[in-house]
């Protein structure tokens, strides 16, 4: 009982120290005015918000959100499948296949966007094959395209797609797709009338994961992208970093939070509603 | 009359694994019979049940269906309907949306599946919940709509595959003249399953009893519960008495058994030889108790102590050891004209049994 105390306080202590604090840092800032010399001045204004809701920032927005909704279907068409033939093997290939899925996360995730650089770059490992199998006369300019922000983003972010897939997919009961073949469907009718219905809390549950996340990832489209369009995750680094407009970033930041708030209201709506309280184990 | 045949399996066998589930069955079933497959769980009767819907595929043997092979056609070809033990109802849909699929599958247009499912409804005695969704009904009115959803489709062939188990005692029973009813209604061929032999008695016009993948015995309820073909049989359907012997004379038609040496004059059903032993099978309800007074040393009986009295109500249940070792179970039904007849712990008693009741085996 009292290592149970003691374990809930600290807990407290830490997210109150390093999460909540530095958050309402950034709530604060928000409201206060840019200092050009560093961090801010403490006067109070709305200034940010309203430069937030300039044309500018809403074209960052829309292409951000236009990348993190490709990447969810990406991944989604990517993970499906394999969610699918993870959740009919045997328990121990599967055990396998899962850790293997998993161990690349024992790397930062930067690094291995710089391995990915290497394999998509002009005289990079992929084009130094196809160059000397003879199946392309000049190397693919893959790298620093939509192409390559893409193929960085659905490989950092499969996991979290496959995972809530593969759960809601191996919680499909089987005799369900025995039922609907006795009452005559086959093949595509299966998948669209039985199976993908009663996977979608998995599907609604991936592609919140791999969203909202690719929204904020500025590394990835910077590197693989070559900075060419501006995201909402790269908007907020560059306030911080380049601009020294604080105030601005933080109400940036604000705003994703808020955004992503509202996001997952709507998903635990939706959840609740597609399974009747089925889909709390997964959130 | 003979009636057509509908479904015949011959030499079916189906292995999983090492295991051999079917062994080279052989089965006829006919048109708008109640066919029950009947055997302890793991005799393979869900899986003749499978193989005929479609979904396990033959490992020897053929499948007929109206005289034409079922190899290689898939479920959803199959004339055929199944009611799963679990009702495996789609818990995503209404109860109309679960009634329709079939129907929806086979393209017929929005009107005639509204009038089709709603009929449907009727039948099974649930109109007015068709917006509601599986999980908000109880477990009979699931077990109508996995009903309702396969009949709609007018299948030649019903499979049920223990769909009464998971309900309580009362509803069960009633769900079992229910079926009857829809069975005389619809005069759909119905192959029912289940390891109840209460169930399998009280509503099939046929009995297919199994054990480890093989036929024991085919044939109506009474003969299946009076002229049980073996001790597996004998066993499983109700309770029973088994009494070893020894043949001591044959007649025609008769023969004389000697139990715990004493002479019984039986029925000879099989050709038997003088010596061979023997086992007399009898139904708790077919024998007899007397008081030990009443004794007539012109017929033979079987000695006893009372252990046990068992009141059920409608019965009495009676446990006795016999003096020769054996312990026997007696029912006896109330007689109105002999409530002074009060058996109890101890008391001496002898017991037989009317000429023609008893099995030799």
């Amino acid at each position: 009982m009292r290592f149970r105390n003691v374990a809930v306080v600290l807990t407290l202590v830490w997210i109150t120290l390093f999460v909540a604090v530095p958050y309402l840092l950034v709530v604060l800032f928000s409201f206060l005015t840019p200092n050009p010399a560093g961090t801010v001045t403490y006067t109070f204004t709305l200034e940010s918000y309203r430069q937030i809701f300039s044309p500018v920032f809403l074209t960052v927005c829309k292409s951000s959100f236009t990348l993190a909704l490709g990447t969810s279907a990406l991944t989604l068409l990517v993970a499906y499948p394999f969610a699918f033939f993870l959740a009919r093997i045997p328990e121990n290939i599967r055990r396998t296949l899962i850790l293997l899925m998993i161990i690349p996360f024992w790397t930062s995730s930067l690094i291995r966007t710089y391995a990915l650089i290497i394999l998509l770059k002009a005289n990079g490992i992929i084009n130094s094959f196809l160059l000397s199998a003879g199946w392309i006369d000049e190397p693919l300019g893959i790298l620093y395209t939509q192409t390559a922000v893409f193929i960085g983003l659905v490989y950092t972010l499969l996991p979290f797609m496959i995972l809530p897939l593969y759960a809601s997919i191996q919680k499909l009961d089987m005799r369900l797709i025995e039922a609907s073949r006795d009452l005559g469907a086959r093949g595509w009718h299966i998948f669209f009338h039985i199976v993908l219905p009663l996977t979608m809390p998995g599907i609604i549950a991936g592609s919140t994961m791999v969203f909202l996340p690719a929204l904020g990832l500025f590394y990835i489209p910077d590197l693989l992208g070559g900075a060419r369009s501006m995201l909402m995750g790269n908007f907020i680094k560059d306030q911080f970093l380049t601009t020294g407009n604080w105030p601005l970033g933080s109400a940036a930041s604000v705003l994703l939070t808020i955004l992503m708030f509202l996001m997952l209201g709507w998903y635990f709506a939706v959840s609740r509603r597609a399974n009747q309280g089925d889909m709390k184990e997964l959130a | 009359m003979e009636r057509d045949l509908i479904v015949r399996l011959r030499g079916a066998t189906k292995r999983f694994d090492d295991v051999v589930a079917v062994d080279s069955l052989d089965l006829d079933i006919y048109q708008g019979e109640f066919l029950t497959l009947l055997g302890p769980s793991g005799c393979g009767k869900t899986t003749v049940l499978r193989l005929i819907a479609g979904f396990e595929s033959l490992d020897g043997g053929e499948i007929l269906m109206n005289g034409a092979s079922l190899d290689g056609t898939p479920p959803n070809k199959r004339n055929v309907n199944t009611v799963f033990q679990s009702y495996a109802l789609f818990p995503h849909m209404t109860v109309f949306d679960n009634i329709a699929f079939g129907l929806k599958m086979k393209g017929f247009d929005k009107g005639v599946i509204r009038d089709e499912v709603m009929e449907a409804l009727s039948v099974v005695k649930l109109a007015g919940l068709e917006l509601r969704r599986p999980h908000q009904l109880s477990g009979g009115q699931q077990q109508r709509v996995a009903m309702a959803r396969a009949i709609v489709n007018k299948p030649q062939v019903l499979l049920l595959d223990e769909p009464l188990s998971a309900l309580d005692y009362r509803l069960r029973q009633e769900m079992e003249i229910e079926l009857k009813h829809l069975h005389r209604k619809l005069g759909i061929t119905f192959v029912f399953v289940t390891h109840d032999q209460e169930e399998a008695i009280s509503m099939s016009d046929r009995i297919a009893v199994m054990n480890e993948g093989r036929l024991e015995q085919i044939g109506t309820p009474t003969e299946i519960y009076e002229e049980p073909e073996n001790m597996f049989v004998a066993k499983f359907v109700g309770e029973i008495n088994v009494f070893e012997g020894r043949i001591l004379d044959v007649h025609n038609g008769s023969a004389v058994v000697d139990i715990h040496g004493r002479q019984f004059k039986v029925q000879k059903r099989k050709s038997c030889g003088i010596g061979q032993s023997v086992k007399v099978l009898l139904r708790p309800e077919d024998i007899m108790v007397y008081k030990e007074e009443e004794a007539d040393p012109a017929y033979p009986f079987l000695p006893g102590t009372i252990e046990d009295v068992i009141y059920k109500g409608k019965t009495v249940d009676l446990i006795i050891n016999l003096d020769a070792g054996e312990t026997v179970h007696v029912t006896q039904f109330f007689n109105e004209d002999q409530e002074d007849v009060v058996y109890r712990h101890g008391h001496k008693i002898i017991i037989d049994w009317p000429y023609g009741w008893e099995v030799v085996l």
